[in-house]
């Protein structure tokens, strides 16, 4: 317990302090930190696009002209997959920690991951050029031939702009499989890495195989739009089913891209704050694993009714309900952990919690839609919209805040005030589920989506989720505030706040610049919590009391 | 300089950590590359089997001689490409700098041959949305080859210049500043391994594109 107040020791972020210091900088911490800033910038535009949405659709009469509307579905829909919720939490905590966890002093290729944080801007500016320039109106999928034959937007731009980010992607995700893979401490062996970090492991080998087909195939449609040839177009000869097939080849893997890193991060958080260690934890990293590998194996299921053959529909039906089953351990492992935990109800804690929750809903309404008859019934409606928003928003994004709270000392050297933070969490809970809980059941009456109105008779579901939409802001606005009033006025942070057991606390907070002064011996696997007298075992094997 | 340069970078405890570690980073990177192409030719043969007869006769419009005499320009750049590779790990600095001239000798030649087969194929009027001529009873889906055909060898030739500039990088720079040794040479087999995989994609556009349905 190093806590007595002498001058801050150096560390990454006081070390040298030029801005170019900081835009050429190999530190993959302080990448993580310009990630932070432009996927924050995103996030208030996508959010500013869900604002209207929910705006427009508090009457039925609107507040937008339809074609503005469909601009603004498909900017939230376009920002916040892949300039948001795609890069949240690994290219910003992953890139923190997961050298920090593993007991590396910098990813593989630093400059690789430098180069990834410009690619990933530089697709944002072309984004944004479409935006200015009149925006999209084809929805985020970019559905042929609407995007090419009947496209009055500028969908090549923004299908660049999805092409430019993709390079972004897969940079990122290299460096952390070859991290993993060559640069561990001595002693952190496969089975001592923390779930945090096969999380990561896990996410990046589907965005390594993913990626790279969503770019062929955002190349064809490029193609197609701007040298006027028919890759799409019956008329041509070309099969508009086949963008959707290469589509959701990427798409579909994509969501698991962004809920593996989450599954992480809960994973960390229930450990350390119910002070047990996860239940099953070889059953988790294998859970993971094969969410990964069936991921690639039910895209068409967004395809039942395009006209697909219905044998291949079946299978697909199928292979959808057997991505339950790794789910549903998780979800049971979580549970099983708390159980004679010693539970503390901290900010991360409640945003851990929402997750296991939400995340359980949206996981379930997902096995209703993998049934056949009833994805007939209520596809492309609000039903859809409810229960993906449970996977992506109340499962990443609580997550993502969750984790930012719990590394928050470690990434800053502060304290965030934790009264406030439990009332934003609790707020977003509240929040997120008077938003969409109310779809279900629009959807259920058969609202279908992205339209810009609707019967007068649904309106009082449509005020309900408007209204749980301002709680949600709030709360998302919330810690805006108060991490950056900590930033200046927060208690300082010791190296290890919540006597946690990663190596990432194992060194002061903020870190130094290469993580740590020596590298770490890892002795034990991670999370050796004992809920009885409180003490835990850090990973280099020593007992704390 | 030659002992600044053989100090590993701070993340590694080792050079052949560093090796190894790089050779690892060009392989995940291969198999990105891998599904890229692979995203393509599923494409491509989906449209083919649609339109067998279409396809088979737009395709023998393809220059077979070009693709023919460019397939033993790629195959003996590999085998020039590991004779440097080689030279490098034995200290041969004369033989190494000669294989890598051969290496991009032959893929300029490439792409010279390249460009020829380009002209060949605007003047056959088959280069779609440029001056595209619908050939007598070959059917309109003969166009969806030949934009493959450009996407394909387009995407394959951009990958075979970026190769090009990574060996004359090594020749120019990292060779000439003796920063490969028979002690570190990881950076030329890392291009070596980017360079042979450009020849393995072209192992697969040749018959895909100028064999197939020739017979």
């Amino acid at each position: 317990m190093s806590s007595i107040a002498v001058d801050p020791p150096r560390n990454y972020a006081s070390e040298e302090n030029t801005i170019a210091s900081w835009l050429l900088t190999r530190d993959h911490k302080r990448i993580a930190l310009m990630f932070f800033a432009s996927i924050t910038a995103f996030f208030f535009i996508g959010g500013a696009a869900a604002t209207l949405i929910r705006l427009h659709l508090a009457t039925p009469a609107g507040l937008l002209q339809p074609s503005v509307y469909n601009r603004v579905f498909t900017m939230h829909g376009v920002v916040m997959v892949w300039f948001f919720l795609i890069p949240s939490i690994p290219a910003t905590l992953g890139n923190f920690f997961v050298p920090m966890m593993i007991g590396a002093h910098d990813l593989a290729f630093p400059r690789i991951n430098l180069a990834s944080w410009y690619v990933f801007n530089l697709s944002g500016l072309v984004l944004l050029y479409a935006l200015v320039m009149g925006g999209v109106d084809t929805g985020w999928t970019f559905y042929t031939p609407l995007s090419t034959i009947y496209a009055n937007g500028y969908v090549f731009a923004a299908a660049m702009a999805v092409f430019i980010n993709g390079f972004s992607t897969i940079m990122t995700a290299l460096n952390f499989v070859v991290t993993i893979h060559r640069l561990r401490a001595p002693g952190m062996l496969w089975t001592r890495l923390p779930l945090f970090v096969w999380g990561i492991y896990s996410v990046s080998v589907v965005m390594l195989l993913a990626t790279p087909v969503l770019a062929m195939d955002t190349l064809l449609l490029a193609v197609e739009q701007f040298l006027q040839v028919g890759l799409f177009d019956p008329s041509h000869g070309g099969d508009p089913l086949l963008w959707q097939h290469m589509f959701w080849f990427y798409s579909h893997p994509a969501v698991y891209i962004m809920i593996l890193p989450a599954m992480g991060v809960v994973s960390e958080l229930i450990a350390c704050y119910a002070r047990r260690p996860i239940f099953g934890y070889s059953g988790m990293t294998i859970a993971m694993m094969a969410i990964a590998v069936i991921s690639f194996f039910v895209w068409a299921h967004h395809m039942f009714v395009a006209g697909i053959s219905i044998y291949a529909a079946v299978v697909f039906s199928l292979m959808t309900f057997f991505v339950a089953v790794p789910s549903a351990i998780k979800v049971f492992n979580w549970t099983a952990s708390l159980h004679k935990g010693s539970i503390s109800f901290d900010a991360p804690m409640i945003y851990a919690l929402g997750f296991v929750l939400l995340f359980t809903i949206g996981g379930l309404t997902g096995l209703m839609l993998a049934t056949l008859a009833v994805d007939v019934d209520v596809h492309d409606t609000y039903f859809v919209i409810a229960h993906f928003h449970y996977i992506m928003v109340g499962g990443t994004v609580s997550a993502f805040f969750g984790g930012l709270h719990y590394w928050w000392p470690k990434m800053t050297g502060r304290l965030y005030p934790e009264m406030l933070a439990r009332f934003a969490a609790f707020l977003t809970f509240v929040g997120f589920n008077l938003t969409f809980f109310p779809q279900f059941i629009l959807g259920y009456l058969g609202m279908p989506r992205r339209y810009y109105t609707y019967p007068p008779e649904w309106q009082v579901w449509n005020v309900l989720s408007s209204a749980g939409a301002s709680i949600l802001a709030v709360g998302y606005l919330l810690p805006l505030f108060y991490l950056g009033w900590s930033l200046i006025w927060g208690r300082h942070a010791s190296p290890n706040p919540w006597r946690a057991t990663g190596l990432e606390w194992l060194t002061s907070s903020p870190p130094p610049t290469h993580n740590f002064e020596r590298t770490p011996v890892v002795a034990i696997g991670p999370y050796s919590y004992d809920p009885e007298d409180g003490s835990y075992t850090t990973q280099d094997g020593v007992r704390h009391v | 300089m030659s002992s600044d340069v053989l100090r590993p970078e701070i993340q590694y405890a080792t050079l052949a950590q560093q090796g190894d570690t790089a050779q690892l980073g060009m392989w995940v990177f291969l198999a990105t590359e891998t599904l890229f192409f692979g995203a393509l030719l599923f494409a491509y043969f989906i449209y083919r089997m649609s339109y067998p007869h279409e396809f088979a006769e737009a395709a023998k419009d393809a220059v077979l001689w070009c693709g023919s005499v460019n397939i033993g320009l790629l195959i003996t750049s590999s085998l020039t490409m590991v004779l440097a590779i080689n030279a490098a790990a034995d200290g041969r600095r004369r033989a190494l700098v000669f294989w890598l001239c051969a290496t991009a000798f032959l893929g300029i030649c490439f792409l010279g041959v390249k460009v020829w087969e380009y002209r060949l194929d605007y003047v056959d009027h088959v280069v779609p949305a440029v001056n595209f001529i619908v050939k007598p009873g070959a059917g309109s889906a003969g166009e969806l080859f030949w934009v493959f055909y450009f996407v394909a060898t387009g995407l394959h030739a951009v990958h075979l210049t970026i190769g090009i500039g990574l060996v004359l990088y090594m020749l120019l720079w990292r060779v000439r500043r003796g920063e490969i040794t028979p002690l570190y040479y990881a950076p030329l087999e890392v291009v070596g391994l980017y360079w042979s995989f450009v020849d393995t994609v072209w192992l697969f556009l040749f018959p895909a594109i100028y064999l197939a349905g020739r017979s």
